[in-house]
């Protein structure tokens, strides 16, 4: 398993292929439809947040807060990507993101970005809330909680070894794509 | 609160946060099918070990706990209103406990008002039955295999699906391929054959109450049941679209009358978070056994 650092270097996305399993370690920042739709439209970030050469994950975490006031994620596995497909290209740009995780793949205009700036596509285990909420070790903050509401949030998570595979490189190949074409060759062979 | 409510709040944790056994060990088969060293059988170790933490402890499989949906089958003369009652005020309890998300939106307003009830939430499925047992179970379908479900109407022209066996299997075949890993699969697929649009629909969904070894009383819908199962698992989808041989976890198919007008084949597909359990209750309201 390649582990990867944030920030990441253009160079190690780079070096990352289609397959490799990577375990993901430092600070991602969760974002799904209401963050998208709102950076597509021209909202900027607050003051002093900055995701350039981190990562955004597309997560509605369960999140609760103790008695001394503390985050605590509960539940923290990916949501379907293919929503923030109109959106994405443009703020892998924008952003200057390295990488996005998510669950069930990304369409053509992101790959593309992914291959233009410098990004890749990281695939999380669907449905596996519980062994990714134990990879949180630490919510640092939170933005937008009282605009959008908590799971489309934008939450600070400190995270130790969380497990992802490259399903969409820097370099214009898509898992999803090779596994839709081979897989309709092989229905075709049984019909 | 009532035995009834405590038993159904009990039903909601176990539903939310285990999956049923018939489940897990199709599970950890296909675990041990998969080649070795692939990011295949990693994701299908990372989902065992999720399927273990989760249960240790009691916390939900999956983030999203999705949609509630209760079969109930009652003695003649019970109180529907009282149960449908109980049930609501367990929902509203197995939500502030967080065995179930905040997972209701007002599809108009856009309001998530945080409690889980509301028009359609939770579903309950009344069927009486000569005998003093009520038995309860309970589905939780997550939103992100629900969207790949497919409903067809044969004949179909670009898929030259007939009015037919092997035009179902056409058809069905093509839903698998359409979800690809979308729906978090390996997946278990319920069909119904016939039907109008949304009775058809509800019977695919009553497939999920058999368990996966089960087999189909109908010869000519166990041969169907097998054979999209095999054939699925030869195209090399994989669990989560990784590719690999396990795509799906198993196929139950009914089918029901139609009017001469129509053929509906409607196939729904649950992620590999099964979400399925049951209960007998005893008149007063306390479990007297786990179905599952």
């Amino acid at each position: 398993m390649t582990p990867l650092k944030v920030p990441i270097d253009e160079s190690t996305i780079r070096s990352l292929k289609v397959g490799d399993a990577v375990s993901i370690s430092g600070t991602v920042y969760t974002g799904r439809d209401r963050v998208h739709k709102f950076l597509h439209d021209g909202g900027t970030l607050p003051q002093g947040l900055s995701l350039r050469g981190g990562i955004i994950y597309h997560c509605g975490p369960v999140v609760i807060q103790d008695a001394d006031g503390q985050w605590k994620v509960t539940a923290a596995g990916p949501t379907t990507s293919i929503r923030e497909e109109p959106y994405q290209a443009q703020i892998i740009r924008d952003l200057g993101l390295r990488a996005v995780i998510g669950k069930g793949g990304m369409g053509d205009q992101t790959l593309a970005a992914c291959k233009e700036f410098g990004c890749v596509y990281l695939h999380a285990i669907g449905g596996a809330a519980q062994v990714l909420a134990e990879c949180v070790t630490q919510v640092s903050n939170v933005y937008f909680r009282e605009e959008f509401g908590s799971p489309e949030a934008i939450w600070e998570l400190q995270i130790v070894n969380f497990p992802a595979v490259v399903t969409m490189d820097s370099h214009g190949r898509s898992l999803h794509a090779e596994v839709l074409q081979a897989s309709q060759e092989a229905l075709a062979r049984h019909l | 609160m009532s035995q009834l409510q405590a038993s159904l709040l009990d039903l909601i944790r176990r539903t939310s946060t285990e999956v049923p056994d018939d489940v897990n060990r199709a599970i950890l088969d296909s675990l041990e099918r998969e080649k070795k060293g692939t990011i295949a059988e990693s994701a299908l170790k990372i989902i065992d070990q999720n399927i273990g933490l989760a249960k240790q402890k009691s916390q939900p499989l999956c983030q999203d706990t999705g949609s509630i949906l209760f079969y109930v089958d009652c003695p003649v003369g019970m109180d529907q209103l009282a149960f449908e009652e109980a049930a609501h005020a367990a929902v509203l309890e197995a939500t502030q406990k967080g065995f179930l998300r905040q997972n209701s939106v007002n599809s108009l307003t856009g309001v998530n008002d945080g409690t889980n009830l509301g028009p359609g939430s939770p579903t309950l499925h009344f069927h009486q039955h000569r005998s003093e047992t009520i038995a309860v179970r309970l589905v939780l379908k997550g939103g992100g295999c629900e969207n790949v479900g497919a409903q067809y109407s044969l004949p179909h022209g670009p898929l030259k699906a007939g009015r037919d066996l092997p035009g179902c299997r056409k058809v069905i075949l093509d839903a698998v391929l359409q979800a690809q890993g979308k729906g978090c699969g390996p997946g278990i697929l319920g069909v119904c054959i016939g039907g109008d649009r949304s009775t058809s629909y509800e019977f695919s969904k009553k497939q999920f109450l058999r368990t996966l070894p089960d087999r189909n009383p109908d010869p000519a819908l166990d041969e169907l049941e097998q054979d999209v199962l095999n054939t699925a698992n030869e195209l090399g989808i994989g669990p989560m679209g990784f590719g690999g041989k396990t795509t799906l976890l198993g196929v139950k198919i009914c089918a029901i009358n139609r009017l001469p007008a129509s053929f509906f084949v409607s196939v729904s597909y649950m992620c590999w978070a099964f979400r399925r359990h049951g209960v007998t209750l005893a008149p007063s309201g306390e479990i007297t056994q786990w179905l599952y």
